[in-house]
């Protein structure tokens, strides 16, 4: 694979670090904002979600028969369709169209003007018609400020967010040398109106895009702010519009959650300035600019009677060709993990919501085209996956854009499967056999080292901890760090975690295993009762198993003990045994295979405590997202639901507990307005479980104060990578900067809790740690 | 109801920015009158007993567009809950009238307030089952942030006017 080095992607995040990446984090962090507070004012915001998906899936299900309504709805409507079945085919066809209809004078360039439109940049467009001696010129201002510098976009809504204003003014006032130059947003934005105003006027053809496609009206919905769209379609007498075929919808009705959700997903507005509804030819006069003085109402014949204006036909001297592009989203369609990709509007809410793109944009996170959390699916399907490879492990799993999707689209399970394809396309390295006793999985060799070693990490931390503290010495000894880094691409600056000699699963064990905890827990529940009789209370009756993932099992194994004490204290008891891995971090590799085995093999361990009605409790939140989330495609159907079903993370456990009656005396209690800074996680907060931990907190005398910073960017093994490191101290910094100043820190991940120590050079235990009896670290 | 979907209107509309006026049919000329800026341009109002002042160009040339600082046209509907106007493209040109002029000036009937999307949606519906089949859906002005900071009036009116003739 022609794919970057190390230390190449790592030159090149660190460059885009500083040189768009603060632009693009003001925009879209603020896009993000008011997405999350309009979201939040919607409400039926779900049921809005639901209907624009259901009506995708409907539509992408039936879309052969799609495009033969449409064609014959536009054809009615005195247009035509053409069906291309890839970039070359599309190109040449428009390029006809604007040579047909160019100015009278054979030897002037034909002049186009344009909307903004992503599918025609997947094609390339603008150049294959400038190579045909046809002027072409972009009038969505962000597009023209692109076309001036000649860049690419780096968002798919806003796609010149990567240049600062002071910047395009530099640029425009060396292009353009006005008399005063130009300096503020407003002397920027009035020059461009009257430059493109003019150029409007005088094109041969107007190319717009198509948010949507209304099969059976053959109605064109163009979303935009500015209007500049409106003028594209309306003024010159033909009207080209390029659409992928998946943005076909059946009916006007079908609109209508998308209009009313499009706008609220990508910039937070209720609604856009212009959603323009155009079923072409339209019945609008043509604006004739070189015969000025003749009404506009005299162009078409029969027009200025208004007697045309009812049967559908349109304006007389309009032309309209809407292009339905397919290159590669037939094949898109029959792919049972890509399909999802083609629901997708478009909205840029998966890129605004991604603590990673917030740092490095599309030209970071993105492939020839499209870029954010969805560009993975669209350049595998659109380009063959080498783009996709480029880019596809800047997504870190966090599940951001999973709330933020109008449409519902599982994106990190997209760039998972193609994680997973890439991996699987690699050759084979000469140092596989460093890794192969360490790696019991169940991926073909040829993969990517580091991968390996961090999809295998369950087994790695079981030898270190086995070797413990030679293999913590050995591993943080300057040679052993440098082969490390070269061989696994784990960055030396990095610390690594240090492995317990004794496992939680031992400790639990030689404490006297479930019967002691049985013992502890009815000692707590008598001393309940005991008070309970008195005030009335509740009992609480149930059993745990709680699970040891591996970062609590070998490393912080002072947050599973915690767990088991605070467990017992509010009469519980406990089982630890020792439990396969969830898959998790196979699953942050792309190893889907080894990934599903090990879904199969913690069920069948768990399969008769759940049947015994025991309580599944997870600590660490990824574990517990993969079981809830991920197993859904890697479990039948009713293991996936039970194993969901019964388990909890802890603080919403203990949440639970709570609520049915138990005692938050019985646990290490603050004054009752003691300050604590608490950062979730962001898997934990998409399974909408921030609630109950700050609920918990609250309840036992903290006054708990929640970051909202998208992420701490470390998100497991990425933050270990090389080439990765610089970026996930970045996002990292923004988090640390919402905390700092808290006495107390507590964070529920673990790779949040090791980003926050590592920034903070403090202790970042986990909320439980805060409450277990006997407080932190006792 | 009315009253309440006409209360949600005039919000939305202060929200965006735009001007809201309430009028009787007989008076709309004389209203329209002092909020055009001339030259103005305009598409003649289908409503019973309103009509465009004497200095507002109906039927107008490219260049009466061009050079026009108002445009002012009828719309089909409008939606209280956004603030939305709904503009057709007729064939004497309410499109270009309504996006070429910096100022636009919507005039809606009353009874053409519907309350929110759905009841806007119901509305386009109708108009396409008659044949009128393109419409914008317009809320406030044409703005853009492409170039630092929000700026407005960029391809389309940086300044609009709604004006709702009271039913009888
Ligand atoms: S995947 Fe969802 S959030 Fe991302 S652009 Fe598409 S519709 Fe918007």
């Amino acid at each position: 694979m022609a794919q970057r080095t190390r230390t190449e992607q790592a030159d090149r995040i660190r460059h885009l670090l500083e040189t768009e990446g603060p632009a693009i984090h003001a925009h879209a962090s603020a896009s993000n904002a008011r997405r999350k507070e309009t979201y939040g004012g919607t409400d039926d915001l779900e049921s809005l979600r639901t209907d624009a998906r259901a009506i995708k899936e409907d539509a992408i299900d039936r879309l052969p028969d799609l495009i033969e309504t449409v064609r014959e709805a536009v054809e009615e409507n005195g247009g035509t369709v053409y069906v291309a079945d890839d970039a070359a085919d599309a190109n040449a066809y428009v390029a006809d169209v604007v040579e047909g209809n160019g100015p009278a004078d054979e030897a002037a360039e034909p002049s186009v003007v344009k909307s903004k439109s992503m599918t025609t940049e997947e094609i390339d467009l603008n150049d294959a018609l400038e190579a045909e001696g046809i002027d072409v010129t972009e009038t969505d201002l962000g597009e023209w400020v692109l076309q001036v510098a000649d860049d690419t976009p780096s968002h798919i809504v806003g796609p010149a967010m990567h240049i600062s204003r002071p910047e395009i003014a530099d640029l425009f006032n060396e292009r353009f040398d006005p008399d005063d130059p130009f300096e503020t947003a407003e002397e920027l934005t009035r020059f461009a109106r009257d430059h493109l105003g003019e150029i409007i006027t005088d094109a041969d053809v107007g190319i717009t895009g198509a948010n949507f496609v209304v099969a059976d009206s053959g109605t064109i919905a163009l979303v935009t702010n500015e209007g500049n769209a409106r003028k594209c379609a309306v003024t010159p007498d033909t009207h080209v519009a390029v659409a992928g075929i998946e943005k076909l919808i059946p009916t006007l009705s079908d609109l209508e959650p998308f209009v009313d959700i499009i706008a609220k997903s990508a910039t937070g507005q209720p609604i856009s300035q212009y959603v323009t509804m155009l079923s072409p030819p339209t019945d609008s006069p043509t604006l004739d600019f070189d015969a000025p003085d003749e009404p506009i109402t005299a162009g078409g014949e029969g027009v200025a009677d208004g007697t045309e204006a009812a049967d559908g036909t349109g304006d007389a001297d309009r032309d309209f060709h809407l292009v339905l592009l397919d290159n590669g989203r037939t094949d898109m369609r029959e792919d049972d993990q890509l399909r999802e990709t083609l629901y997708c509007i478009r909205c840029g809410a998966c890129s605004n919501s991604c603590a990673n793109f917030q740092s490095v944009g599309g030209h970071g996170f993105g492939g020839e085209t499209y870029s954010g959390g969805i560009a993975t699916g669209w350049e595998a399907g659109v380009h063959g996956q080498e783009s996709a490879a480029e880019f596809n492990d800047l997504c870190t799993g966090c599940t951001n854009c999973v709330d933020a999707c109008p449409v519902k689209i599982d994106i990190p399970w997209i760039n998972t499967v193609v994680r997973d394809r890439v991996n699987r396309s690699a050759e084979a390295e000469s140092y596989d056999f460093l890794v192969d006793g360490l790696t019991p999985d169940v991926e073909e060799g040829g993969m990517d080292l580091g991968k390996r070693f961090f999809g295998n990490i369950g087994t790695v931390a079981k030898t270190a901890s086995a070797t413990a503290p030679v293999s913590n010495w050995l591993a943080d000894a300057g040679p052993v760090r440098a082969v490390l880094e070269r061989t696994l691409g784990i960055d030396r600056r990095r610390d690594l975690p240090s492995f317990q000699r004794k496992s939680l699963v031992d400790w639990f064990e030689k404490r006297g295993g479930e019967a002691v905890s049985k013992k502890r827990a009815v000692g707590s529940s008598k001393r309940t009762a005991q008070a309970d009789a008195r005030d009335g209370g509740a009992d609480v009756d149930r059993e745990a198993v709680l699970y040891p993932d591996v970062y609590t099992n070998y490393v912080d194994v002072d947050r599973g003990k915690a767990a088991v004490r605070t467990l017992e204290a509010l009469g519980v008891p406990v089982r630890v045994p020792d439990l396969p891995e969830s898959g998790r971090a196979a699953l942050s590799q792309g190893m889907i295979a080894t990934a599903d085995r090990q879904a199969s093999r913690l069920y069948a361990a768990l399969a008769e405590d759940l049947d015994a009605g025991r309580d599944v409790v997870v600590i660490e939140p990824s574990d517990l997202a993969a079981m809830h989330r991920e197993y859904e495609r890697l479990l039948p159907e009713d293991s996936y639901e039970r194993l969901r079903d019964g388990s909890y993370e802890i603080c919403e456990y203990v949440y639970g507990l709570l609520e049915n009656g138990a005692d938050p005396d019985a646990l290490s209690t603050g004054d009752g307005s003691q300050p604590v800074a608490y950062h979730s996680h962001c898997q934990q907060r998409t399974l909408d479980l921030e609630a109950p931990t700050v609920a918990v907190l609250e309840s036992c005398g903290y006054e708990p104060e929640t970051s909202n910073a998208e992420c701490c960017g470390m998100a497991g093994s990425f933050g270990y990578k090389q080439e990765y490191y610089e970026l996930s101290m970045d996002v990292g910094e923004r988090l640390a900067g919402q905390v700092e100043d808290a006495e107390t820190v507590v964070a529920s991940g673990t790779s949040c809790g090791d980003q926050l120590e590592t920034l903070l050079e403090r202790d970042v235990p986990h909320p439980v740690e805060l409450l277990a009896p006997g407080g932190h670290r006792s | 109801m009315t009253v309440d979907t006409l209360g949600r209107f005039e919000r939305a509309l202060e929200g965006l920015e735009v001007g809201f006026e309430r009028v009787a049919a007989a008076e709309a000329s004389e209203r329209i009158e002092t909020i055009v800026e001339h030259p103005a341009v305009g598409a003649s109002l289908p409503f019973e007993g309103a009509s465009l002042p004497d200095g507002v160009t109906t039927e107008p040339t490219t260049a009466e567009i061009e050079a026009a600082r108002t445009g002012v046209t009828p719309v089909a509907f409008a939606i209280a809950e956004y603030g939305t106007v709904a503009v057709e493209s007729t064939a004497d040109g309410v499109e270009p009238i309504s996006l070429y002029p910096d100022r636009h000036v919507a005039v809606v009937a009353e009874s053409g307030v519907v309350p929110n999307l759905s009841a806007g949606f119901s509305r386009l519906a109708d108009g396409f089952e008659a044949g009128r089949d393109s419409v914008v859906f317009a809320t406030g002005r044409s703005a853009t942030a492409d170039m630092g900071d929000l700026v407005h009036g960029v391809h389309g009116p940086g300044n609009v006017d709604v004006i709702v003739l009271e039913d009888r």
